[in-house]
């Protein structure tokens, strides 16, 4: 039998793991303000320090060219489009640069699927990057991981060995999408399977690789399906305590292949802090202003987020679907102190960035 | 409800005003001090969720309406405003009343029940200007209901008829208006008048033109601007100073809190207010004003997910579906400038609400059976309950 949703609660509240069964039944809770306190709790337990962290990076796509073609993305292109592109080793470079020059500390690098690159391509991008700079290459979600490894011929392990060997750190949690494979089917039937994005993430974790891992949600999934996705994920991290962070969006419709209405601030607030109260071996919760600008990115610091994300420099993917914000470091720090905590810059690890003066944070 | 708040609110540190709200006492300068200076905005929406069902249960309203904003030619020329030019400016416009009528066009094929109509201080318009406006909008659209005219430019046409308000009102009434937008009251204390508008009238002045209005029987709403420069006790007092106004008058139909917007004015070097201070803003004065009926979440300042979010921190009202707001666009606002009502009611649906279409005076149109509860169930039924309520 299932409890009354502020017997869950309470649960959640005691420290107690809740079911697939209880986690459902929070989405039929619509009292905002009520999920969100026990969100605040809960993150108050992992986090005793009124501290949000914020990291400074730069999200380079090196191409746009993919062969999965997802039915909610508005940004991959063909080979032979007009605006198909694959970034040159200078173009890379000097983004990095620019990031260096603004106190980065991470280059996320995420791509479509090429049809025509192969796994050197990659190795020597990440080589090329290590040898020059002191930077943290945070790259190649499992869908491109997954991808690499079918044009190569060869298993998972060798792509993250090789991967691993040109300088690879960690892998974002990018391409997880829902964990379902119905839902799958219908909004990314080309990429890899959430059995495959997984066992990826098994590997690499077993390799020391740490990962992310996201969820969008609001496009043709149910509650269960999002469940059904936290609990794929909280059992992987109980097996490997390979993820650094769990990173919730939105689908955002422009320019996509669904038509469907985006999901509004009440339900990514009220998903945000079902995830916080249900993953309960995932420290991190990050804040998704990209997808839903400053003042709900900044309000899911008492829905259970305890990191703001990136301050983005540079973003494509979702600004193709036609959501774009903006945020500097200033503005970053003033919402988060604005919040009643104190903002700290972090690293890939969500640990205190050390700065040249021996300082802490910024 | 209650119980549950308890159970949240126990050895809280706003125990005891969670005390005063369920018992429905009234809260002093000092609890919303304390309330704005709380981290926990899930307790402080929490109540003032209490006294939002209290007044409006489940309801959230909207209104299908447009906005006209007849001139940007301003005598004010404020520093918080980037709509207002002067005379000889490129862009300067001021439309002719068949502009207005002809603009108004599909006010009747939308389905609007509202035309919302303010504009700048312009230098010389006569009264008769802004009475043959609403006549002959009243000739057009028998059924729109005009709200028109802050009382700033109500206090400004008497200045240039050199007659009092009173007058003026009887006039505008006589024409076709309906009732009056709260804007213009910015904050009241003259202190940040200075710095923000010092060309406005007064705190005292708005004030005496809003109940110039009442004691006329004609309705209006009050806004506040915040996030400039003003201090959390200056918007308490002006909550305050409303909250007496509204005692002695009930004139005021809502309340409506904007979030100040300084791209392109001269006051670009604030930031702004951030999502956390507009929550929290919503939901103080839900809690402050206890006289005040309906609290409005002006999706076009907020942007449409804040607003949404709000519907849980105090606010019943949702606004307009607006079809081009020119103000808080001109200061750099990206949010779309209308919403089709289906949009407004998928997000109060979304925020498990009912959707109930209002008239300007909250009388409901037409209500939408069930609230909707996230994409588990989907749209609902979308079926509209024609059903007349005045309340």
């Amino acid at each position: 039998m299932t409890l009354s949703p502020d017997r869950i609660l309470e649960k959640a509240l005691d420290g107690e793991r809740l079911s697939v069964d209880e986690g459902d039944a929070l989405f039929r809770v619509d009292d905002l303000a009520k999920l969100g306190s026990v969100a605040e709790a809960v993150r108050q337990k992992h986090h005793p320090n009124p501290i949000v962290t914020y990291v400074v990076d730069r999200n380079i796509n090196y191409t746009n060219v993919c062969v999965s073609r997802c039915l909610f993305c508005a940004f991959h292109r063909d080979l032979d489009a007009p605006d198909a592109y694959v970034l040159s080793r200078e173009e890379l470079f000097q983004k990095i640069e620019e990031l260096l020059s603004v106190g980065g500390t991470q280059v996320l690098m995420q791509g479509g699927l090429h049809p025509e690159l192969r796994l050197d391509y990659y190795c020597e991008m990440v080589h090329g990057i290590k040898e020059r700079y002191a930077i943290h290459v945070h790259a190649f979600s499992p869908p491109e991981i997954v991808h690499f490894a079918r044009l190569e011929g060869t298993t998972i392990g060798e792509v993250l060995h090789r991967l691993q060997e040109a300088g690879l750190d960690t892998i974002p949690g990018g391409g997880a999408e829902i964990l379902v494979q119905s839902v799958r089917d219908r909004i990314s039937p080309r990429k890899c399977t959430a059995e495959q994005w997984i066992s990826m993430m098994r590997q690499a974790h077993s390799m020391g690789i740490r990962t992310t891992a996201t969820m969008m949600f609001g496009h043709v999934e149910t509650c269960a399906d999002r469940i059904e996705h936290l609990r794929k994920v909280r059992e992987l991290q109980d097996e490997t305590g390979g993820f650094t962070a769990f990173i919730p969006w939105t689908f955002q419709p422009g320019n996509t292949g669904l038509p469907l209405r985006s999901v509004g601030g009440h339900e990514y607030l009220k998903t945000l802090a079902i995830c916080r109260i249900f993953l309960d071996n995932l420290s991190n919760i990050q804040a998704s202003w990209v997808t839903q600008g400053a003042k709900v990115g900044q309000v899911a610091l008492r829905f259970g987020a305890n990191d703001l994300g990136s301050t983005m420099i540079e973003e494509n993917v979702v600004r193709a679907a036609g959501t774009q914000f903006s945020m500097t470091v200033a503005e970053m720090r003033r919402l988060i102190g604005d919040a009643g905590f104190e903002p700290v810059q972090r690293d890939c690890y969500y640990e205190p960035v050390v700065t040249r003066s021996g300082s802490v944070g910024c | 409800m209650q119980s549950e708040l308890l159970w949240r609110l126990k050895s809280h540190e706003l125990s005891d005003i969670a005390e005063k709200v369920i018992e429905g006492e009234r809260l002093s300068l000092h609890d919303g001090i304390r309330l704005y200076r709380s981290h926990d905005i899930a307790a402080v929406g929490s109540l003032a969720n209490i006294v939002r069902e209290r007044k409006s249960g489940n309801r959230t309203y909207y209104i299908v309406n447009r906005h006209i904003n007849y001139t940007n030619l301003c005598v004010n020329r404020c520093p918080l405003c980037a709509f207002s030019r002067d005379r000889d400016a490129p862009d300067a416009y001021t439309l002719s009343v068949d502009e207005i009528v002809d603009a108004s066009g599909d006010v009747e094929r939308n389905g609007a029940t509202e035309l919302h109509i303010v504009g700048g201080l312009h230098p010389d318009l006569p009264l008769s200007y802004y009475t043959h406006m609403l006549s002959a909008l009243k000739e057009r659209y028998p059924t729109v209901h005009l709200q028109a005219f802050t009382v700033v430019e109500i206090a400004h046409m008497a200045r240039i008829e050199r007659t009092t308000v009173t007058g003026i009102l009887r006039r505008l009434r006589g024409a076709g208006l309906g009732s009056i937008p709260g804007g213009g009251a910015e904050i009241f204390g003259a202190r940040v008048r200075s710095i923000i508008c010092p060309r406005k009238i007064s705190g005292e002045e708005w004030l005496e033109t809003a109940r110039a209005a009442h004691l006329l029987g004609i309705k209006s709403n009050a806004t506040m601007l915040y996030g400039h420069v003003e201090t959390i006790e200056e918007r308490l007092l002006h909550m305050l100073v409303l909250r007496e106004t509204q005692d002695e008058t009930g004139g005021f139909m809502s309340f409506i809190p904007l979030p100040f917007h300084p791209a392109n004015t001269r006051l670009a070097m604030c930031p702004g207010p951030t999502g956390i201070d507009d929550l929290k803003t919503i939901a103080v004065s839900r809690l402050m004003l206890d006289n005040f009926d309906h609290i409005k979440a002006f999706w076009i300042m907020l942007g449409p997910k804040l607003a949404q979010v709000s519907l849980a921190f105090g606010a019943d009202d949702m606004d307009g579906t607006v079809a081009e707001e020119r103000i808080t666009h001109a200061a750099g606002a990206r949010t779309p400038q209308r919403l089709a009502p289906e949009e407004i009611v998928g997000l109060i649906r979304e925020a498990g609400r009912e959707p109930a279409q209002r008239d300007t005076v909250y009388g409901v149109v037409s209500q939408r059976s069930g609230a909707g509860s996230g994409a588990s169930t989907g749209c609902g039924g979308m079926c509209a309950v024609q059903k007349k309520d005045r309340r």
